[in-house]
């Protein structure tokens, strides 16, 4: 079949269902979804994880594995039903004609194959062309998706590339053959915002270029706005609502897409004044799901006896284009009144500097050769100079992505590591030489941690319970057991978990409900300081402003000074007090929030402010898309540790950037960069983000 | 790489010493000493004589002096009897006591004399080994082929009928120890009472009583199917299953992998998937493991060099180990230590080689 | 009276192993009807594979116990012999055998000294069972007790450790078992010295083991550490301490039982060749598990070293430690047969399968029944072991 004489649409999926075989039971994974994708057109495909989105995707690749099952309904690509199809007409159209884009860049490239020999497989498959020819094609591709060198990067193995090289290589397999439709899987998720933002602009004028109709799979709004034309929102195997991107995103028609907007922080939102609406209760997991609608029992409008008997169908908006919505009520919500704000909190008063750090320095010495030992000994910077102060009940974010120290930092601070140089004070004493078995209990318990993972954070094999009564043992608190059992209810109820799950075991628990585990272990000791190290990142969107609520909550009870560590700058925007953005492992701007979300910025602050998807259609932002990956701790660049990347570099006279670091500069009262741009370039900076409306 | 072999080697010689002085030690304990004098010298020797003829012999230097002298890095021991007479580690029917040199150990190439088969140690070893050559080589032949088919065909599509069927063979071949299996093969293929021989005989299809050899000593002067089939096969399958689980878990591993989903999903066909993508990262661990396996299979050869009355490597150790042939003993470890020390290495390396991400970084 | 035929053997040795099969339904029904509520041993029954595996180790493991210490099952004595039975073929009457109130056939025949072939291999199954798993389990706490601070700090201990274990693991096994599993070392008292040493792993183990979970509360800990250690420390002086021996610390009347020296020299180098596999593997499960972050929670509130290694990394490294330990019990079969095979340590009128096997094997193209069934016995158990660990493996790797 030739590749153009058809006009229709690209892909329509008609009422599909998918439902995987365990042993015990049946589970849906997919119900009654339908979608259509026009030529050219960009479809994206937004949930929080398990709702079914990448079980669509590879429905429609056929791909379900030896479990699944399409129960129903059909999926036609250019008018041809998949589900009909033999395995030797899916294999034509496979890679030719529908191509996937998926998360991990490193898994999905065959480590022993060099990169040229997996580009030029697929035209040699498909087209039957001679490797000459195909390796032609790949080398134009790999020019296409803007890698340097294309030639040296066709005889390299995947593993000699960096994570958003291999990304653009997955891109450039997927575009070999100049498919009709692209799916792509979450694709950026594993790489860095900045990293990221590169990505996204790549696929869209490719997508262009080569009219390519897209389904992009993703758990971030804000991408999808960036990226897409319309838009389907998925809950629970069921899509809920789905329309255009304006029409989704300002006349949203479901009770879930409403909840979901409020629950993510906008620019706008504030702890204080405007907090984050969190979504009640849990996701429910397949074989549990509600009757009638799987989003009643944690929705605002629910109506006991419509909302929970029989199925509920999609339903056309009329006036609107092809937009659509799962709900029994839609029609009668009053989808413009505004939020009822529980109460406006007050901003708590900041106290004394609890944690300053003065030059604080961590160099590692490590083999540069890991597997063969032996040879040269590289120092590894992993944070240099780095300076501030904490104060009590004050929350200080700690921005920066992949390799700029901050992890070392936490590491420093809690003592499972000692400084090389400077000085860590806490209350004024010195603390950066003591190991952690040296401090005293009152040190360790006043500084503690919540780690990122929460399917990492709790020893699967030991109930919830043991858990924090062990914390309090190593504590010293309480005098017997039945105290510190007390206190551990007590501390579960100050994470707002029932008191039952004291005898629960971490595998019973979601993901969000082991971060409130991690959050109340931590306070067992009533520490002073918390390291948040990206506490809500992995979790759902709608569990993430739950979490946060309540961390911020108890600091504002416990007067907690809160290090928080993050790459999104949403919701360090929403959070903090102040800010300290990292780079490479220095320090390159620090201030007052407001300080740092407007200019003068440094370079890096307005290029990561530009990287993130923010989700909402009145921002206007200045598209600042960085060259490169972020150079390797190892092999720092000289000079400032930025300028391999910056853009503004032609205003600094002398080559300076390459030659020093700069120094701390003050610009206003606590406010400070690390950048030899002078005054005036500075003060012509413009705001990155734009509020439409103003 | 280079510094990575240079430190494997230096590794390896060390353990190699470890492992030879502990030998040593183990060998030159009092009572086995004591065993040595009365059955070389008489076996009613009191103490004193025991004592004396030990002396005689150098046998009563402090540990590491006598391990020096046998390693070649101390001179060998001299004894002057009373009537003037000199005997020495390194004086012999070649060298009198002018003419013989002051270190003579393995270092120097001499090994001592076997006291089991009163011959030099290196002559009686580099003729077992010779034999025990052939039997590896068959065997590795038979096992590595058979091990990496099944083990790929199995793995290839998890949880199929070939799976389940290959693995229980495999299963089945490894809780078989060459012992047991050796028995069951000789009972079933090479008696001429059970099995299927007799029937076989009976009708006319061999014309030999037994189908195939019971015992592989005619084997030593020429190998043919009938008396060599049994004793590899006994070796090799115990070795087999083992391979086989490892190249399975590894395929299965693969073949679950996101990059074999990618090419699944280029439209690359199911064994084009198999041969071009997965069999080389399925082969990775498998080789390490045939490799490490060499020294396993050692064991085996012990094993069915005794049952089959093969006389090769293996039943020298016996022999040697059953007499306390000292010096022949030493022979053996430092010649099996070698080939394990040796695999190790070559195993390393390959492993290092097949295994790109680890080449080049 | 005339031999028996085939069918009656088979049925006679059914109904003899009568009291197994009670056990074994038993087990099946009990573990059956709660399998929901036992963890990973329930969810063994979901798996075929497993249960087939649970079942023939079951059935040896009750076979050795009742056949063994209870004396059931068993026909004759399995050292007595009977004159004119040699070699005789299954299903042989005895002669006389009601004066003298003995069972009246051979059900499988005689061996070479006229001793009954069945009997021996069901006692046989009782050296294998008291010998096998217990020497497993020592391996398992030596290569815990090191391989858990290898992984855990890394670094000069790691290195050496592992120089130690690649030593032993490059050591030919028949070759070790030739130089250590000898009359003459025995008199040396080496295997002792080796016992006392390996032996102390457990108690240094669980001594550090309540420490590190105690050491906060003093008032409960010292009691309990004083209880475990009295008992432990009792067990090991009277393992390792034999009157007359080398080693005689505990005098006569405080040593509980003896341990005769050909066992314990069989047992110490079995657990000796088994325990550097054990130690890289469980280095390598710390090595992993360390980087977790509830790892370094536990680092960032300060807990010991062995706290962490016992009680956050050891806890979550059981999936796979389980399921090497029942391959590793499999492996301990066969190099005991091994060690029988080649007539080392064991006495040589010891029943032992490996032994039997040897006797068996220098006649076997004329006369196979005394060689076949221990050398079937030790495969349907190794297999049984095999296939058990097969199914935890798959079941412990589901949801």
């Amino acid at each position: 079949m030739t590749k153009s004489d058809y006009d229709g649409p690209i892909l329509e999926i008609d009422k599909l269902s998918i439902s995987f075989f365990t042993r015990l039971r049946e589970i849906p994974a997919v119900m009654d979804f339908s979608c259509v994708v026009q030529p050219g057109e960009a479809m994206g495909l937004v949930g929080e994880s398990g709702c079914g989105k990448s079980t669509v995707a590879l429905g429609v690749m056929q791909d379900l594995g030896v479990n699944g099952r399409i129960v129903g309904g059909s999926i036609k690509f250019k008018g041809r039903d998949l589900n009909a199809m033999s395995q030797e007409e899916l294999r034509a159209i496979r890679g030719s004609e529908i191509a996937m884009i998926y998360q991990e860049p490193m898994a999905s490239l065959n480590p022993a194959m060099k990169i040229g020999r997996q580009l030029m497989e697929v035209p040699m498959i498909h087209e039957g062309t001679s490797a000459a020819e195909a390796y032609k094609m790949a080398l134009e591709v790999v020019t296409d998706v803007k890698l340097p060198d294309p030639e040296r990067i066709l005889k390299s193995f995947p593993h000699q590339l960096s994570g958003g090289q291999q990304q653009r290589i997955v891109i450039a397999m997927a575009l070999m053959s100049k498919p009709a439709l692209l799916i792509l899987d979450e694709p950026t998720t594993a790489l860095d915002v900045t990293v990221e933002a590169g990505i996204v602009q790549l696929v869209k004028a490719l997508g262009k270029k080569y009219g390519t109709s897209m389904l992009f799979i993703s758990h971030n709004l804000g991408l999808v706005l960036e990226t897409c034309d319309r838009i389907c929102v998925m809950y629970s195997g069921e899509a809920v609502e789905t329309g255009s991107i304006e029409d989704v995103f300002d006349k949203m028609q479901h009770p879930y897409t409403q909840a979901l907007f409020r629950s993510i922080p906008l620019p706008g939102a504030d702890k204080n004044t405007h907090p984050l609406v969190a979504i009640p209760g849990n996701f429910p997991l397949p074989h549990e799901r509600p009757k009638g609608c799987n989003f009643g029992p944690r929705c605002d409008y629910f109506e006991s006896g419509r909302c929970d008997t029989g199925d509920v169908r999609m339903d056309e908006i009329e006036g609107d284009d092809r937009h659509g919505s799962r709900c029994v009520k839609f029609r009668e919500i009053d989808w413009d009144a505004p939020i009822t704000v529980s109460e406006a909190k007050e901003k708590a008063e900041i106290g004394e500097v609890v944690l300053k750090m003065d030059n604080l320095k961590k160099y590692y010495e490590v083999a540069a050769n890991a597997l063969f030992g032996g040879g040269d000994k590289k120092v590894v910077k992993a944070n240099e100079t780095l300076s501030f102060e904490a104060r009590e009940s004050e929350t200080l974010a700690i921005v920066g992505e992949s390799g700029c120290g901050k992890s070392t930092f936490a590491k420093v601070l809690m003592g499972l590591e000692t400084a090389t140089d400077g000085e860590i004070l806490l209350d004024g004493n010195n603390i950066q030489d003591i190991p952690i078995q040296d401090r005293g209990t009152d040190i360790v318990s006043s500084i503690q941690m919540v780690f990122q993972n929460p399917f990492d954070t709790l020893n699967p094999s030991m109930t919830v319970g043991r858990q924090i009564v062990r914390a309090l043992e190593i504590f010293g608190i309480g005098d017997n057991d039945a105290d510190r059992q007390q206190r551990t209810l007590e501390l579960l109820d100050l994470v707002k978990l029932p008191r039952e799950f004291a005898e629960r075991m971490p595998r019973q628990l979601s993901g969000g409900q082991k971060q409130r585990v991690g959050i109340a272990r931590a306070f067992a000791g009533g520490a002073r300081i918390v390291v948040a190290d990206e506490p809500v990142s992995a979790l759902d969107v709608s569990v993430q402003a739950a979490v946060t609520d309540l961390l911020m909550e108890i600091q504002r009870e416990e007067k907690t000074t809160l290090l928080f560590i993050s790459h999104d700058l949403s919701i360090v925007r929403y959070l903090a007090d102040r800010v300290m953005v990292m780079y490479l492992g220095h320090v390159v701007e620090m201030g007052d929030t407001d300080q740092v979300f407007s200019p003068p910025y440094h370079p890096y602050t307005e290029a990561l402010l530009s990287a993130v998807p923010i989700a909402d259609t009145s921002v206007e932002k200045q598209q600042i898309v960085l060259e490169g990956d972020i150079p390797s701790a190892m092999n720092p660049p000289p000079g400032c540790p930025f300028q391999t990347r910056c853009r503004w570099k032609g205003d600094v006279a002398d080559g300076l950037c390459d030659k020093d670091v700069p120094p701390m500069r003050t610009l206003a009262n606590g406010h400070e960069i690390k950048c030899h741009l002078p005054e005036d370039v500075l003060a012509r900076m413009e705001p990155v983000i734009k509020m439409a409306a103003e | 790489m280079k510094q990575f072999i240079l430190r494997r080697l230096g590794t390896m010689v060390l353990t190699a010493l470890c492992l030879t002085f502990i030998v040593f030690v183990l060998t030159n304990l009092a009572p086995n000493l004591e065993k040595v004098a009365k059955n070389q010298g008489n076996a009613r020797m009191n103490d004193q004589e025991v004592h004396s003829w030990l002396e005689k012999r150098g046998y009563l230097a402090p540990l590491p002096i006598k391990y020096g002298q046998w390693l070649g890095v101390l001179p060998g021991y001299t004894h002057q009897a009373d009537d003037g007479v000199i005997t020495g580690r390194c004086i012999n029917k070649d060298n009198t006591a002018q003419t013989a040199p002051t270190f003579c150990g393995v270092l120097q190439g001499h090994w001592g004399i076997s006291t089991v088969f009163r011959k030099s140690v290196s002559s009686v070893i580099s003729e077992r080994l010779a034999l025990t050559g052939w039997l590896m080589m068959w065997v590795m032949i038979v096992m590595v082929p058979g091990a990496l088919i099944i083990g790929v065909f199995a793995g290839m599509r998890e949880g199929s009928r070939t799976d389940r069927s290959l693995s229980t063979v495999s299963i089945l071949t490894t809780a078989t120890p060459e012992y047991v299996s050796g028995v069951i093969f000789i009972a079933l293929l090479a008696s001429s009472k059970f099995g299927i021989s007799p029937l076989l005989h009976e009708w006319g299809w061999i014309e030999t009583k037994t189908l195939f050899k019971g015992t592989a000593t005619s084997a030593m002067k020429e190998i043919t199917f009938i008396n060599f089939f049994l004793p590899v096969i006994t070796i090799a399958l115990y070795g087999m299953g083992y391979i086989a689980r490892m190249t399975r878990a590894s395929m299965t591993e693969v073949m679950t992998a996101q990059y074999i989903r990618t090419a699944r999903l280029k439209g690359v066909s199911f064994p084009a998937v198999v041969m071009k993508h997965a069999l080389r990262n399925a082969l990775i661990a498998p080789f390490t493991v045939i490799m490490l396996q060499i020294p396993w299979l050692l064991n085996g050869v012990v094993i069915v060099e005794t049952l089959f009355n093969y006389k090769g490597f293996g039943w020298t150790l016996v022999q040697a180990a059953g007499n306390n042939d000292i010096e022949l003993l030493l022979g053996v470890s430092v010649v099996s230590v070698v080939v394990v020390l040796v695999t190790q290495l070559i195993s390393d390396i390959g492993y290092v080689y097949l295994n790109p991400r680890i080449r080049i970084s | 009276m005339e031999p028996l035929s085939w069918g009656a053997i088979i049925t006679r040795i059914f109904l003899q192993f009568g009291p197994v099969w009670i056990a074994l339904i038993a087990t099946f029904a009990l573990s059956i009807a709660y399998k929901r509520k036992l963890g990973l041993y329930g969810k063994l029954f979901d798996s075929t594979i497993g249960m087939i595996g649970f079942a023939l180790v079951m059935f040896w493991v009750f076979t050795a116990i009742i056949g063994g210490p209870l004396d059931m099952i068993v026909t004759h004595d399995a050292l007595t012999q009977i004159s004119g039975l040699k070699n005789k073929t299954p299903g042989i009457a005895v002669p006389g055998a009601e004066e003298k109130e003995l069972y009246s056939y051979y059900l499988l025949g005689g061996d070479n000294l006229a001793r009954d072939v069945f009997s021996r291999m069901v006692k046989g199954s009782w050296v294998v069972v008291a010998i096998a798993p217990l020497a497993t389990v020592f391996a398992f706490m030596v290569g815990i007790t090191l391989g858990l601070p290898a992984g855990y700090f890394g670094g000069k201990l790691d290195t050496l450790l592992s120089f130690f274990a690649n030593l032993i693991l490059a050591f030919p096994v028949i070759l070790l078992f030739y130089l250590l599993v000898t009359p003459e070392i025995v008199e040396t008292g080496i295997p002792s010295y080796m016992a006392a040493v390996l032996f102390i792993f457990p108690l240094i183990f669980a001594a550090v083991l309540l420490n590190s979970r105690y050491h906060t509360q003093p008032r409960i800990r010292t009691p309990m550490m004083i209880g475990v250690l009295v008992v432990l420390g009792w067990l090991y002086l009277s393992t390792i301490s034999e009157v007359g021996s080398k080693i005689a610390v505990l005098p006569a009347y405080l040593d509980g039982f003896d341990v005769p020296g050909g066992i314990l020299v069989v047992f110490v180098s079995v657990v000796f060749v088994n325990s550097p596999t054990v130690f890289r593997i469980v280095r390598s499960l710390a090595m992993d598990i360390k980087t977790r972050d509830y790892v370094a929670a536990a680092q960032t509130r300060g807990e010991g070293a062995w706290y962490i290694m016992l009680w956050e990394i050891l806890p979550n490294a059981r999936g796979p430690l389980i399921v090497d330990f029942c391959l590793r019990i499999g492996y301990t079969t066969i190099l005991l047969g091994t060690l029988g095979f080649f007539g080392l340590g064991l006495p040589p009128e010891s029943p032992d399968w490996g032994s039997t096997i040897n006797e068996g094997r220098k006649l076997l193209s004329i006369y196979l029944h005394p060689a076949l069934p221990p050398a079937l016995a030790l495969l349907s158990l190794v297999l049984g072991l095999n296939l058990l660990a097969d199914g935890l493996r798959e079941e412990s790797l589901r949801d």
